[in-house]
């Protein structure tokens, strides 16, 4: 309650007021500083130096301290500060190394005071001291720190901080003879300004140059420091060791830091480089910044709380020849954009997600987590203005268990590892796994990979022969849904039932029933593709779609129905060679045949009677590019649907077939999700593989990216920093081949057992005849 | 000196008969071609430098411990221990950090492919015709699978590289000239975009190499055994020496002068410690005037113009150099020249530590660290050492030659009294200079040798360190600014 009176007072006797405003310099301003009464600012750049009244709706030069003729560079500021003490008292800091006091009072023009050169580098600060009238410090690139009396000609005393160069000093509000000092070398170090020969303390505060600090104006204290490498650190100095109580990850390095003047946890920054707003930070929420100011567009280069004892004010300089003033109250809220919502999986499945509470009301289904409200409930208690804080937000947690069963990967780990995707012709990779995925129920995606098979494959080929006399005994219902297979996975899980087992008919008499059955299968193996009822209604839907399609194009028809029904009467193919008016004529049958087998039961003459219609289209040189467009559509349709297992698969075993209808950058995606999926379930192996295979540089370069192998020595057990072959510490060789006892210094293969090894190629020779170990220890080893 | 001057005579006499020595070889290379079939190489030069003796640059089998782990991971990652290495050898811990971020600059990740990586680095040593730089990374190219066709000239490499050529062009001459059109040329472009990320990567190398090929010539690097020029077919019966190795002004005319000047100069060193002990004592009490301090800067700068090298030898490249770069007659030119004005760069307003790093380092992450590393070891090695004096406090002329050189690029420091360098670094050090960093591929024989004459080798490569690092910083300042630029 002290403290607040006091607030008042200081406000009472000078109320400070004003809005958002800015006025353009001349030049690009170095640093800013006000005056004790909060009434004027002074901006001091490599060319520009003036005093500035702050009005109520806009500044006014008052004064331009840069006079004569050619200014020499003493004018040229680094930084400035204005007495706190004394209104009449300036103090600048030169590039050139010197540090100039300057009187307001003084009846000339030129108001230069006092002159020190004493500095051989750039003086980077300089910092009265806050309650002594006549005591000026200053820090300089060339590592010293100088206290001047300015009331003498020469400093009083100077600090050697032995090190590269000082960038910022300051003086501690409350400790008479304490000021801190921050090195470009990450170090801060406190002084006492009666002891010149050594500092008090000294610790590293950051990575890299420490740009500035700034001590709390009422706590005596803490220390803010602001680096290069990004962060805000507050220091407990009040301990022995120097303790970092809080730490503010920002994303530029800091130039500046200085605590909002009665609010205890809140501090201004604003950045060196890239970044230009000016953030408002409270330390204890260092994620999100509390208020960010962003008029200026260029790096901000000074930052100043206006009065002492008002948080509603900040003046600003910058490098874009701007000051401005900003009202607290406009300043934008980053938090309000924030969206406090957080989802997040655990290691079951399990899923956790909060959001706002008022986009929760209404769910029936959740249960509160029990955590609580865990934000700062005693914030601001002193004065409760709702602009002041951060907006209160309780948020409900709701987790979501999953049951094993239902979402079980099973199927995506067995698939993946059983799918072939080289290594054997086209056909026999596509009959492959079609198997796979017979066998773990997953029809659909079987059927698909029997139909590129039969797209794709060269009817000459005997391997193809092969596979059609497999699938030939029902060719009416793989014509059928050959055209269905780019819209929906219902007719397919048909065929596979009437292609797989041995009792077509009661399927289709029963065809209703049948396709329920196959809905409840899917939900339970693929769980991911959830809506499998959805896809039912639209399959059907989209049969009526292609008739009408199928009515305008009707070649494209005839080469659905084409390649299956062409085998059992193939010698006929070379006879009659397609003719067009014959196609014209014929072109509808095959849906009405089609229409009449899924109604009707699947009787051998129709089937027959189908293939005689549609022999004559056949072309035996029908170009593969004639199907990429309903690949294409495939290929989509899997992807959409979340199986990008299958989408990608068929992209390699297709290869050159289908690469080129795809544009690289839905491949690389394709293959980047798939590779993701088979490392998060550790399939190693599988996902190198497809890297491999994969055609796109993007891909590719994955296994060439962090191939480094880390190992340690097998004499004295450190790591092996650069070579694999020789220590860096015993100067031995470490990996000696059993066999033929040189250094093996490509593949290194050894037995888990004995852990004698050697080259692969040694150790594969020697154990295709002998079983011991080549070392003679007399293990027998094992290669697989 | 003693050392080298013996080495020199050598040459001498092998130049009086070295056209017969030629045609000589010639007829045995074909003989033994006819005979044995097999070609053995030899070296051609004599140890990796063509300035520095042998005998002077340290052998490998007597460097210390620390010196040899490092020539041992460079022969390891490399594959091979090459010359720059072992000239920079003189000073392990400059070389330690010089090799981790050329390593990390040419092998690890980011976010240029190699073989780009690769084919920049070329583009850069071509354009000061360094075909040492050139037939290295020629071969790296192409072991990382680069496409062979590019090496046939800009035009055969990717529209995205080609339109790096005009950046390469200007950095590497006038880099001054720099504005923040040029970067949004490249990152703007339609197809052929760079981005931010890849930009600064590529401006990195493109400095990293046109600094480097400064470095090799300013110590006469032998080609590499492997490489075109570095080695020979003739038997060693024959005189060890090629044409162009005498071809690179190690005339003895040459010579005959330094044994001259030998002698005039041995107190050179006294001197120039007394000058600095001078400047050191009277720096408090003389206090130059802001304009006198403008005004010698302007000299300095202005002279550095009338310090040209006097030789206008053409250098040969053996690999057709040329074909790498475009418009050959873009050279260095004098930064203030009547006429065309250009602000100075005030090093203050844009510096290293605080500008340069957090742009690099935001967009190559870790690089920043790395090259920051780098610059404060090359300006901050010392031995406080002077030829044969121990104990010499050299911060101040390490400071004038790395101010010096930033001054020849128009880059001012506020704090510093322009009229040190007048003092310290004598005429023929600043031929030197001027000729290493602005047109490197001039620097002769003679200019290493007649400056500093009471210098050791290590020193002279220490100074080319210096003169590299400063070179490389002042490239990058300006490239960087550029981009700060755009980007607000």
């Amino acid at each position: 309650m002290e403290k607040m009176a006091r607030v008042t007072t200081a406000l009472g006797s000078n109320a400070v007021s004003g809005r958002t405003m800015f006025c353009h310099l001349d030049a690009p301003s170095n640093a800013i500083s006000v005056c004790r009464d909060a009434a004027q600012v002074v901006v001091a750049g490599r060319n520009i130096f003036k005093i500035y009244a702050i009005e109520e709706d806009q500044f006014v030069e008052k004064l331009n301290l840069r006079v004569g003729r050619k200014p020499s560079l003493n004018f040229s500021c680094a930084d400035v500060m204005w007495h706190q003490m004394d209104e009449n008292l300036l103090a600048t800091a030169a590039t050139n190394g010197a540090v100039v006091t300057w009187n307001l009072g003084k009846p000339c023009r030129n108001k230069q005071d006092q002159l020190f050169t004493e500095h051989k580098r750039t003086v980077n600060k300089v910092c009265f001291h806050p309650t002594e009238v006549y005591m000026l410090l200053s820090g300089s690139q060339d590592g010293y720190m100088k206290c001047f009396d300015l009331r003498k000609k020469e400093s009083v005393s100077t600090f050697s901080g032995q090190s590269e160069s000082v960038r910022d000093v300051q003086f501690s509000i409350r400790d008479y003879f304490t000021f801190a000092a921050s090195f470009e070398n990450g170090n801060v170090q406190l002084w006492d300004i009666r002891r010149p020969d050594r500092y008090e303390r000294m610790f590293t505060a950051h990575n890299g140059p420490v740009f500035c600090c700034d001590w709390h104006p009422d706590d005596r204290g803490w220390l803010a420091t602001g680096g290069r490498d990004k962060m805000v650190k507050v220091w407990d100095m009040t301990t022995n060791k120097a303790k970092e109580i809080y730490c503010v990850q920002t994303i530029a390095s800091v130039a500046r830091v200085k605590w909002r003047p009665e609010r205890k946890y809140h501090l201004a920054t604003c950045s060196m480089m890239v970044d230009h707003n000016i953030y408002v930070w409270d330390v204890r929420r260092p994620y999100i910044p509390f208020a960010t100011f962003e008029e200026h567009k260029d790096v901000t280069t000074g930052i100043v709380w206006r009065h002492l004892h008002d948080p509603g004010f900040l003046l600003s300089g910058s490098k874009d020849s701007t000051l401005y003033q900003h009202m607290f109250k406009d300043a934008t809220r980053p938090v309000d954009k924030a969206n406090p919502e957080g989802l997040c999986f655990g290691l079951f499945g399990d899923l956790a997600f909060a959001a706002k509470e008022s986009l929760m009301s209404g769910d029936s289904n959740r249960k509160p987590y029990g955590g609580g409200d865990r934000r700062y409930p005693i914030f601001f208690f002193k004065k409760p203005d709702p602009t002041e804080q951060f907006a209160n937000v309780s948020s409900v947690l709701n987790v979501y268990e999953t049951e094993m069963e239902n979402n079980r990967m099973d199927w995506f780990v067995k698939t993946a590892k059983l799918y072939l995707l080289s290594g054997k012709p086209f056909a026999e990779l596509c009959d492959h796994n079609a198997k796979v995925a017979k066998d773990l129920k997953r029809p659909q995606v079987s059927t698909t990979w029997t139909m590129l098979r039969i797209m794709y494959s060269d009817p000459g080929n005997p391997g193809v022969n092969h596979g059609i006399s497999k699938v030939g005994a029902i060719p009416v219902m793989n014509s059928f849904n050959m055209k269905d297979i780019t819209v929906g996975l219902g007719s397919e899980s048909r065929l596979d039932r009437s292609k797989g087992e041995n009792r077509p008919d009661n399927i289709h008499l029963d065809l209703t029933n049948s396709l329920m059955n196959n809905n409840d299968e899917n939900e339970e193996t693929e769980g991911s593709e959830g809506p499998a009822d959805y896809l039912f209604g639209e399959a059907d839907l989209d049969d009526d779609d292609l008739y009408t399609m199928e009515h305008d194009n009707p070649t494209e028809d005839a080469e659905y129905v084409l390649p299956q029904e062409a085998f059992p009467l193939r010698h006929e193919i070379v006879d009659n060679p397609s003719a067009p008016e014959h196609l014209q004529d014929k072109a509808d049958s095959p849906h009405v045949s089609g229409n009449e087998a899924e109604t009707v039961s699947l009787t051998p003459i129709e089937s027959f009677s189908l293939i005689s219609i549609a022999h004559p289209q056949y072309d035996s040189n029908l170009s593969p590019s004639f199907f990429s467009p309903v690949v294409h559509e495939i290929l989509q349709y899997y992807a959409e649907q979340g199986d990008v297992q299958m989408a990608v698969s068929m992209l390699i075993v297709l290869g050159d077939r289908i690469r080129k209808e795809i544009d690289e950058l839905t491949q690389e995606h394709l293959y980047t999700s798939y590779v993701d999926l088979l490392q998060r379930f550790e399939l190693w192996n599988v996902s190198n593989e497809v890297i491999k295979l994969s055609t796109c540089s993007a891909i590719n370069c994955l296994n060439q990216a962090s191939t480094t192998l880390h190992i340690n020595c097998s004499n004295c057990k450190r790591p092996m920093s650069n070579k694999g072959w020789i220590c860096d510490r015993c100067h031995q060789c470490a990996s000696i081949c059993a066999v033929c006892h040189h250094v093996v210094k490509g593949l290194f293969v050894w037995c888990q057992g004995c852990s004698h090894g050697g080259h692969l190629e040694h150790i594969m020779k020697w154990l295709r005849t002998k079983s011991q170990c080549p070392a003679g220890c007399g293990h027998l080893c094992e290669y697989t | 000196m003693r050392h080298s001057t013996s080495s020199r005579k050598a040459v001498d006499n092998s130049s009086v008969t070295v056209s017969g020595l030629f045609k000589m070889c010639a007829h045995c290379e074909r003989l033994c071609k006819k005979e044995i079939g097999i070609r053995i190489p030899r070296p051609l030069g004599q140890g990796p430098s063509r300035f520095i003796p042998e005998t002077k640059i340290l052998q490998v089998s007597k460097v210390d411990s620390k010196t040899q782990v490092i020539f041992e991971d460079t022969f390891s990652t490399l594959g091979r221990l090459d010359n720059i290495s072992l000239v920079m050898g003189f000073h392990p811990q400059y070389l330690e950090s010089f090799l981790k971020t050329q390593h990390y600059l040419l092998q690890m990740d980011g976010p240029l492919p190699l073989d780009h990586r690769h084919y920049i680095g070329i583009m850069a040593a071509a354009r000061h015709q360094c075909s040492y730089l050139v037939n290295l990374h020629v071969d790296d190219f192409l072991q990382v699978g680069g496409n062979p066709k590019w090496l046939n000239g800009l035009e055969g490499a990717p529209q995205k590289l080609q339109s790096l050529g005009e950046l390469n062009k200007i950095l590497a001459h006038r880099p001054w000239l720099i504005t923040k059109e040029h970067i949004e040329h490249l990152l703007k472009a339609e197809d052929h975009s760079w981005s931010l990320a890849e930009l600064i990567h590529a401006v990195v190398l493109l400095t990293h190499y046109h600094s480097l090929a400064s470095f090799t010539f300013g110590c006469g690097i032998n080609p590499e055994i492997h490489c075109e020029g570095g080695h020979t077919f003739r038997p060693p019966s024959v005189s060890n020496y090629c044409v162009c190795d005498l071809a690179n002004g190690n005339s003895s005319l040459d010579e005959m002068q330094s044994n001259q000047l030998v002698t005039d100069t041995s107190c050179e060193v006294e001197a120039l410690m007394e000058k600095m002990k001078q400047l050191q004592e009277c720096r408090d009490e003389e206090e130059a005037s802001q304009e006198e301090m403008a005004t010698r800067f302007e000299r300095e700068k202005t002279e550095s113009m009338l310090v040209a090298s006097t030789e206008e030898e053409e250098s040969a490249p053996t690999r057709d150099v040329s074909r790498h770069f475009e418009d050959p007659s873009y050279g260095y030119k004098d930064f203030s020249r009547r006429g065309e004005h250009v602000p100075t760069f005030r090093a203050q307003d844009y510096t290293w530590e605080d500008h340069g790093y957090s742009l690099v380092n935001r967009l190559y992450p870790d690089f920043g660290q790395l090259l920051d590393e780098k610059f404060q070891i090359a300006y901050n090695l010392t031995y406080n050492t002077m030829a044969m004096h121990r104990d010499v406090d050299t911060s101040m002329l390490r400071r004038a030659i790395w101010n010096y050189i930033h001054c020849m690029f128009g880059i001012r420091y506020d704090d510093y009294d322009y009229g040190e360098i007048n003092q310290l670094l004598d005429r023929s050090f600043k031929v030197y200079i001027k000729t290493m960093v602005c047109s490197p591929e001039k620097t002769t024989k003679r200019m290493y040798d007649s400056f500093w004459r009471q210098f050791e080798h290590s020193e002279k490569v220490h100074v080319n360190l210096l003169l590299m690092e400063a070179r490389m910083q002042a490239e990058l300042l300006y490239a960087l600014r550029a981009i700060t630029r755009y980007m607000t």
